[in-house]
């Protein structure tokens, strides 16, 4: 048996329960990887979540490090699955809620007293708005599972997720934007709550940059969850921009204690565009961590035909 | 129809909001999908070229193994 050295390795469950390659850097025969296998599956769910495992070897009694990546691919085939069933429903969703958003926020609603008809750039800024947050927290959460639990499929639902959440805080820029021309008189102000969305559009796009900046995933999954976590703190800065500091911009109608002080015919559309907005980030975000999922698997792969290739040469040699 | 198109004469502001939203999520969606199929279609590729490769290396193997005397180890498969 040649001698591993210490480190981290990826196993590949699927391929190596089937028999195939030598995906156990240091096992160069089934049976050696049989017994690899055996010894990991011995060890308690627990211990096997951890990721890191100790592996001893028979003969040589060393005691080895390696990345426990089974759940990896065992997870995923759930998620697969799982992703197959809700896939559909949240793109029926989706059309519906648009659909009937759109009618309700263009014809089934009247114009502000004040605003005009202006007020219906609201029903795409507000939700956005909303979907921005949304995006962000849940990342964030996932970047915390990633961290502590090492579960893959939190790193890749943040990986994912990320291109959405910053496409919606776009739009509510933009939007935003084109709302506070006629409205205010200018197309921005660096007032607290309008910097701290654009601080967090930067937050997606530099945990975007940051997670392909590596050459090794792992890594760059890493310094994407640090980030992710450290700028959580700008959610409830965002949140509460509107009645901690002076700002053109209105406070919070919707959520806010006391119940909602917006008339019904317009907080109905609000509602149908949020729920529009949502089911289209669960459908994107399904599709997206698929993508994930089978680049995760192209890696695995391509880098175990290296591996072949070193071995052939190896026994050639 | 046109009193619905002009906005109360903010049509310059209601449309492109609603232009720009629908350009960024169905840009998002489009890419997405598209980065789906490639990823699959490259996957399906490599997984489909795979079991090619092994035979062609323990063939290889076996022979390097007769042509130096020493008989197939076992233990491989």
């Amino acid at each position: 048996m040649k001698n591993p050295s210490p480190g981290v390795y990826t196993v590949d469950e699927p391929s190596a329960s089937r028999g195939l390659g030598p995906l156990i850097p240091w096992c160069q025969s089934t049976n050696e990887r049989r017994f690899f296998l055996t010894e990991i599956k011995a060890k308690p769910l627990a211990v096997r979540h951890t990721c890191a495992y100790i592996v001893r070897k028979p003969d040589q009694g060393h005691l080895y490090r390696g990345h426990r990546s089974m759940h990896r691919f065992a997870n995923p085939a759930r998620f697969l699955r799982l992703s197959a069933v809700l896939l559909p429903w949240c793109a029926g969703a989706t059309v519906i809620l648009t659909i009937l958003g759109l009618w309700l926020s263009l014809f089934g609603s009247p114009p502000d007293y004040q605003q005009g008809e202006t007020v219906r750039i609201m029903y795409i800024h507000v939700p956005a708005a909303w979907m921005s947050l949304f995006v962000y927290t849940n990342m964030a959460i996932a970047a915390a599972c990633g961290l502590v639990w090492k579960h893959p499929l939190a790193d890749l639902f943040a990986k994912a997720a990320a291109p959405i959440g910053a496409g919606f805080t776009f739009v509510c820029l933009v939007t935003g934007s084109l709302w506070g021309a006629p409205m205010w008189g200018t197309w921005w102000v660096w007032d607290a709550r309008l910097t701290s969305v654009l601080i967090l559009f930067f937050l997606y796009l530099g945990y975007m940059a940051l997670v392909n900046a590596f050459d090794d995933p792992q890594r760059g999954m890493k310094a994407g969850n640090v980030l992710l976590l450290v700028g959580i703190v700008n959610v409830p800065i965002i949140k509460f921009s509107v009645d901690w500091w002076n700002t053109l911009h209105q406070p919070a109608s919707v959520v806010r204690m006391g119940g909602p002080s917006i008339d019904p015919t317009m907080l109905t559309p609000l509602l149908v565009m949020a729920g529009a907005f949502t089911a289209y980030f669960l459908s994107v975000v399904l599709l997206r961590v698929r993508t994930e999922i089978a680049q995760r698997k192209i890696q695995t792969l391509r880098l175990s035909v290296a591996g072949d290739g070193a071995v052939t040469d190896g026994m050639q040699g | 129809m046109n009193e619905f198109l002009h906005m109360g004469g903010y049509a310059a502001y209601v449309w492109p909001a609603y232009g720009i939203a629908t350009l960024v999520l169905l840009g998002l969606l489009v890419a997405t999908w598209k980065g789906l199929r490639n990823a699959e279609a490259t996957l399906k590729a490599l997984e489909s070229a795979r079991p090619a490769r092994r035979r062609t290396r323990n063939a290889g193997r076996k022979a390097a193994d007769q042509n130096a005397g020493t008989p197939v180890e076992a233990s491989e498969g």
